[in-house]
């Protein structure tokens, strides 16, 4: 083993227990740094911000470079169950244990690595977390059954961003993979999932739920002194509660084990060998978006390694000089026709008409346009957040069916 | 196509997935049914006081507040609504902040799935039936979780067996099940990704909940340049960008580059509004919203748009 690998090696060994993630200094500006070093660093990406703006893609992109150029066994786990895709990384569909990419989906390209990929399955999740922490095999199969169960891992909205975090926590503790990058779930509020960890512990340590467990246990005798007791019993119905109480009475033989990895979970997110890369397009809402998430990371102390901008028009339509020669082509359009030599002689008039017409629409388009990419860099120069890379990835005119369209939006990410 | 036009309903629920456009649409929707002579109400489920903003007015809240002529925006506040539920349901006075109940409710809501859903879904089913309106227009929960919000009466019925809530989920049913009083919008772009969940959307909406599909938006339709003839043409201007640039006086290839790009644009986009047109049938009409260039965001996009739907629906 050389020095080199040595050291890096040590930098990537785990900290000793109880030791606290080390305080980052933030750049205040982007850094001369690129996707490459970045991947090459740390070991868990977590790629977010607002949906519709090719957050997934991205974060397979990123994986396929990663693999592609640095080697290693890296890991794309989304929360996307696109079809699109699967068929990209040229599997017939994505599950929830990790497949390997085969290398024939790289076409040409030998990659130096091993790509994988796995689908959240949050139901799938949820009952391996069961079947682990559970106390003895009654209280697991008792749970696993409760209809109310069923009804919260498979419906309840944030029950998605916890068991994004906990899986993340589980295959990264396993260390079969060099760097993951996640694709995190499309939450209303984008940031749920950083509190996910810690509020599903407090929900489970509440003083309330010990309260509700508690008086269910004695309600036949005290029912009448209870008036929230009485007030839900009215609204639910009797058999409603009690499943709940059930539900709960057999979740805190759990508790430990939650509030446990709860916190190790939110360990591994402040921790240096973790970033995150946000995922925004430059329109106005998902801009805000964007914003709002990098603020909040750094409110956390956590890392903002990238901020990645989609589909930005190409530079060209904010020339000004191409604007003035868009404006005279829509001023003069018949004048122009009229200047260029047809050779097609037969119908030159009508040629000429149709020419004309078609300058006007070019220039017109080009304009519109023009007002667009303006808004479009406004906003790009009034973005606070101060990431440790800044990478735009200009508007593709087709869409991404295959590992090669995602190899060439990362590259366009990449340096 | 069965059922009466969307405006004629009291009801219309109005979804997408994010970044779409939904909340722009259940504002020109409002819009459009006060030009009507209606009296609107438009409700925002998720409280981040985008759709007040939209009619250029401060955030509004539960009780809502009269915006623009005709058009009442209120926000969902599911504690809010259970206290006015308890209120007129079970004659329980509620004196300022419910207290103790509203932690008990929190916690319940969070655990019990659908409390929440059943919660917001009540209200506006609720002003329906007292007529207070002539047309509740809600910008609903994004895609994703629409189907859960419009089956939560069902959901309910089937867990709890007895109980008060049991006889209150039956009339919201009858309202939610009624095409002639409640429809579902929902708005997409002709976009890969949007229109796969708009497809998906429209199955589960289908199979899983009793809310009939009214009508699919599609938003941002970029203008067509020209024809197939034109292109003929267009591709010879390209070829002669040298000659085009002396007589012009400048470079004329990044304005030829500018329309290439989107004539392909133009061109993907039709390609995924054919695959919407073929997937969702002809039982579901779909209406067109053109791509604005110049403005994103404000009361002259709402009117924009609410003129833009007008023609879409004939009116």
């Amino acid at each position: 083993m050389t020095e080199q690998r040595r050291a890096r090696q040590r930098s990537r060994s785990k900290p000793a227990a109880g030791e606290p993630a080390a305080p980052r200094t933030r750049p205040q500006r982007p850094r001369e740094g690129s996707l490459d070093g970045l991947l090459a660093t740390k070991e868990i990406v977590i790629s977010c911000g607002p949906g519709g703006v090719g957050k997934t893609t991205t974060a397979a992109a990123a994986a396929a470079m990663a693999a592609c150029h640095h080697g290693g066994k890296v890991l794309v786990l989304t929360i996307d169950p696109a079809r699109r895709l699967a068929d990209a990384l040229g599997l017939k569909d994505l599950g929830n244990t990790e497949r390997r990419i085969p290398d024939e989906a790289f076409g040409h390209l030998q990659p130096r690595g091993e790509l994988w990929a796995a689908m959240l399955d949050t139901q799938q999740s949820w009952d391996a977390l069961v079947r682990r922490h559970a106390p003895d095999a009654r209280t697991r199969d008792a749970i696993l059954a409760n209809p109310l169960y069923r009804n919260i891992s498979g419906r309840f909205i944030q029950s998605h961003d916890y068991i994004a975090m906990e899986r993340l926590y589980d295959l990264h503790s396993a260390g079969d993979y060099d760097l993951i990058v996640v694709d995190t779930p499309p939450t209303r509020n984008a940031l749920d999932f950083l509190d996910a960890p810690h509020r599903m512990a407090e929900f489970f340590s509440s003083r309330l739920l010990r309260w509700l467990t508690v008086s269910y246990r004695s309600r036949m005798m005290s029912m009448a002194s209870r008036p929230f007791l009485q007030v839900a019993d009215r609204i639910l119905g009797t058999q409603f509660l009690a499943d709940i109480a059930e539900f709960f009475i057999l979740f805190q033989s759990m508790y430990d084990g939650f509030v446990a990895r709860a916190d190790a979970v939110t360990r591994l997110l402040s921790d240096r060998r973790t970033t995150f890369m946000v995922v925004s397009t430059l329109e106005a809402a998902p801009v805000r978006e964007a914003e709002y998430f990098a603020g909040a990371l750094a409110e956390r102390n956590l890392s903002l390694g990238a901020l990645v901008l989609n589909k930005v028009l190409p530079a060209y339509f904010r020339d000004r000089e191409a604007a003035q020669v868009a404006g005279r082509m829509q001023a003069g359009a018949h004048g122009l026709a009229g200047g260029l030599r047809w050779t097609d002689s037969s119908a030159v008039e009508g040629v000429q008409d149709t020419a004309a017409r078609v300058l006007v629409e070019v220039a017109d388009s080009f304009l519109n346009f023009g007002v667009v990419a303006r808004r479009e860099a406004e906003q790009q120069a009034e973005l606070a957040a101060s990431p440790e890379v800044l990478a735009t990835v200009p508007f593709f005119d087709a869409d991404i069916v295959d590992m090669e369209g995602l190899l060439r939006l990362g590259s366009m990410m990449w340096s | 196509m069965d059922g009466p036009p969307l405006l004629d309903l009291r009801l219309v629920f109005v979804t997408g997935k994010g970044g779409v456009g939904k909340t722009t649409t259940a504002a020109a929707l409002a819009q459009l049914a006060a030009r009507q002579g209606k009296r609107v109400l438009a409700c925002e489920v998720d409280a981040k006081g985008d759709l007040a903003s939209l009619f250029e007015a401060a955030p509004t809240d539960f009780s809502g507040r009269e915006v623009v002529p005709g058009v009442h925006v209120m926000s969902m506040d599911t504690e809010a609504s259970l206290r006015e539920y308890l209120k007129l349901n079970l004659r329980v006075p509620v004196a300022g902040r419910l207290g103790p109940v509203a932690k008990a409710f929190g916690f319940v809501a969070t655990a019990a799935p659908g409390v929440r859903e059943i919660l917001t879904v009540g209200k506006l089913c609720y002003e329906v039936r007292e007529r207070n309106y002539d047309l509740v227009v809600v910008d609903a929960a994004a895609s994703g979780h629409i189907v859960s919000q419009l089956a939560a009466p069902q959901a309910i019925n089937d867990l709890v067996k007895v109980g008060l809530i049991r006889t209150q989920t039956d009339w919201m049913l009858d309202i939610l099940s009624d095409p002639r009083r409640t429809g579902l919008v929902v708005v997409t772009t002709p976009e890969e990704m949007p229109v796969n969940e708009t497809l998906e959307l429209a199955d589960r909406v289908a199979s899983e909940t009793t809310v009939r599909l009214s009508a699919i938006v599609a938003n941002r339709v970029l203008p067509e340049l020209f024809g197939r003839h034109e292109e003929a043409v267009f591709d010879q201007l390209c070829q002669r960008v040298d000659e085009l640039s002396k007589l012009v006086g400048g470079d004329a290839e990044p304005v030829m580059d500018g329309a290439r790009l989107a004539v392909t644009m133009r061109r993907t986009r039709a390609g995924h509004l054919q695959r919407l047109r073929e997937g969702v049938g002809t039982a579901v009409p779909i209406l067109y919203l053109p791509y604005l260039f110049t403005r994103a965001h404000g009361m002259r996009t709402t009117r924009q748009v609410a003129t833009s739907l007008g023609e879409e629906l004939g009116l």
